[in-house]
């Protein structure tokens, strides 16, 4: 059967991310308590593996690493259609790079048992570092396409994809098992469906913890992280401001005097 | 000590033939790290017959350019580029590797990275030694800056963008030792490049722009986003965005300022419907006048910007570009 493994990351809702904040004085993280939510990308990801079983059909995995109430999102894509949900957690996963966010989940799909195809978002909201689908390609030792806006899947093992690149696109073809890093060009992630709600709510989440993983501490969390925080600064700004104020009409007229006075028509 | 510390590297990469000019950059930056370090610079060069283009990168301070030429490295495909780059790591043992946060250095950064176990940094704003010599690799997160380092794994690799650093004066011609490399026939065996096709993007161009009008989440919907796109054009104005109207789709990535986007340094700027966060504003600090319009007299965006006007920019708008017009036909 065509096994699909779709990567999804629970992020702090970016509506509310930049309540999290550097204390000035005590240098460390102001904890809001901001909700989680599902990676935007990574619903393109989603929809894009949905589409892809009920054309060449197959059973769509959907795995995150993070803490407890990142399930929350996996019953989300078991919503939308996932078949199963697996949630990485383990205190010992923490404070993991993307380096060793991309091996842990690496292990992970490695312990779904072999994917024809990992479909991952490009970029996550709050890490946003664009590395974790080709770190873990090599994991895994697949080939990999970032920024890809179009997949024509087959039966067949090589599948045709577009990808960005600066000012264009590539075409490429590329064999399966493959990792592809989605873009939001690729599709229009669906609705949940008050149906899939109550499918999801049927089924469970399977949680493997460190144990489960069976690799050495090491590798994993901030142990396994190559690059640490070595500090934390406030950034201080240069300018000086000087607020422009009256009415609506005065504040446009003021603005374009000085737009005229800076050379700017 | 003498002679421990393994070379700097960067990854030039170039567009038909040519060398970008964030590969330029991070080449001149390279080179006060490679002195400060008492190691030499050494820049890999991958293309098809692009030899004649070599010169630029000794002129901005390369020690040492590995050439590798060969039709199938014309164009940058993962599987090849990295074959290549990884063996001569591992041969050479760089203390530093700096690539440009192009859509190819994305890629290619962490495949590297992860073949040789090592760290990465992306969208760094600045690279700095710090104390033990460790590379410092500074980006802003959290309304702050944070900075990072890779203490034990070599080498401490870094994505940096276009714009971050200056471009090293190269008119001057310089002396370094240019080393083949032998790049064989082998045949992708799970890739294969069909076909690159350019665009022209619409619309002024962010990079070269003297105005900036950059709109944010405060637009609320298309029709918000279409007055900031509106007072742009009335204003021969690059446009550009923050992140949340390019999720909402109102407009294209490569309009995004930013630490993950794009860095401008136009003579004005005008910020409308954004907060100020740090993220966006890294990308414009090298812009002369700065203006801000936001509903909120708290925003962040007051702090580091020249004026500032409290508004409603959908109410707004409407009547500044009205007076830009109005302003025009008097001077006409
Ligand atoms: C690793 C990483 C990299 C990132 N890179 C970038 C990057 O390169 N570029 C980037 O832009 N972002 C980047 N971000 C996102 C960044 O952190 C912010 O989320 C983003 O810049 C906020 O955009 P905004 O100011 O438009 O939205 P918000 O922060 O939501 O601000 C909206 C503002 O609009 C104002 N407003 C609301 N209504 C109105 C109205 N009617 N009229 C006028 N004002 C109004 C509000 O007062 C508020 O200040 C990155 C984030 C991460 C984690
Ligand atoms: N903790 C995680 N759990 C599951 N998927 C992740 C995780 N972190 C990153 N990813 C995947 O990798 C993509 C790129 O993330 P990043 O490298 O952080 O920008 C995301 O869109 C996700 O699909």
């Amino acid at each position: 059967m065509f096994k699909i493994v779709v990567l999804v990351k629970a992020v702090p809702d970016p509506k509310r991310a930049s309540e999290i904040k550097i204390d000035p004085r005590t240098k460390t993280l102001t904890r809001a308590d901001v909700p989680l939510v599902m990676n935007q990308l990574d619903k393109h990801a989603m929809e894009s593996a949905l589409a892809l079983k009920s054309r060449v059909g197959g059973e769509i995995t959907a795995i995150s690493m993070g803490p407890p109430p990142a399930a929350a999102i996996l019953k989300e894509c078991l919503a939308m259609g996932a078949d199963h949900g697996v949630l990485l957690s383990d205190r010992a996963f923490g404070g993991a790079d993307a380096y060793a966010t991309a091996y842990t989940l690496a292990k992970g799909i490695e312990k779904v048992g072999s994917a024809d195809l990992v479909l991952c978002g490009m970029a996550s909201s709050d890490g946003s570092t664009e590395w974790v689908g080709s770190e873990l390609s090599v994991f895994l030792d697949l080939p990999v396409v970032t920024g890809v806006k179009e997949i024509i899947g087959s039966s067949e093992p090589w599948w045709q994809v577009k990808a960005h690149i600066d000012n264009g696109y590539r075409e490429l073809k590329v064999k399966l098992p493959a990792v592809l890093a989605v873009t939001r060009e690729l599709n229009t992630p669906r609705n949940i469906s008050f149906s899939g709600i109550i499918k999801a709510r049927k089924k469970e989440i399977t949680v493997w913890d460190f144990d489960a993983l069976g690799v050495p501490e090491s590798s994993l969390g901030l142990a396994g992280s190559p690059t640490i925080i070595s500090d934390l600064r406030v950034s201080e700004s240069k300018r000086e401001v000087e607020m422009i104020e009256g009415t609506r009409e005065e504040k446009a007229e003021m603005l374009v005097q000085k737009f005229a006075d800076a050379g700017t028509f | 000590m003498g002679g421990s510390t393994g070379p700097v590297w960067v990854f030039a990469e170039q567009s038909d033939g040519s060398v970008l000019p964030v590969s330029l950059e991070l080449t001149g930056q390279a080179r006060k790290l490679a002195d400060e370090l008492g190691t030499s610079l050494e820049v890999i060069f991958l293309g098809d017959a692009v030899r004649e283009n070599t010169q630029i990168l000794f002129n901005a301070g390369a020690d040492k350019v590995y050439l590798g030429e060969h039709p199938d490295l014309k164009f940058y495909q993962s599987e090849r580029y990295m074959q290549i780059i990884v063996k001569l790591a591992q041969e050479h043992q760089p203390e530093i590797f700096l690539l440009g946060s192009t859509a190819t250095g994305k890629e290619l950064a962490p495949l590297v990275a992860a073949k040789l176990k090592t760290g990465l940094t992306a969208h760094c704003i600045d690279l700095t030694l710090d104390q033990e010599k460790r590379l410092e690799q500074i980006i802003p997160a959290y309304g702050g800056l944070i900075s990072i380092v890779c203490p034990e794994k070599r080498p401490q690799m870094a994505t940096i963008a276009k714009g971050v650093f200056l471009k090293p004066d190269t008119s001057e011609p310089k002396q370094g030792e240019l080393v083949l490399l032998e790049i064989g026939n082998e045949q992708d065996q799970r890739i294969e490049l069909l076909n690159v096709v350019y665009e022209e993007t619409e619309g002024v161009p962010l990079e070269s722009a003297a105005v900036v009008v950059a709109g944010g989440a405060g637009a609320k919907d298309l029709e918000g986003w279409q007055q900031i796109v509106d007072l742009a054009d009335e204003m021969g104005a690059a446009l550009g965005s923050t992140r949340p109207p390019v999720d909402e789709g109102w407009v294209e990535l490569d309009r995004m300022i930013g630490q993950s986007g794009k860095m401008v340094a136009p003579e004005l700027y005008i910020g409308v419907g954004l907060s100020g966060e740090l993220q966006h504003m890294v990308g414009i600090t090298g812009a002369k006048l700065m203006v801000a319009v936001n509903s909120e007299p708290k925003a962040p965006v007051f702090e580091q910007v020249d004026y500032g006007i409290v508004d409603d920019c959908r109410e707004f708008l409407p009547v500044l570009i009205e007076n830009i017009k109005a302003y025009k036909a008097d001077k006409a």
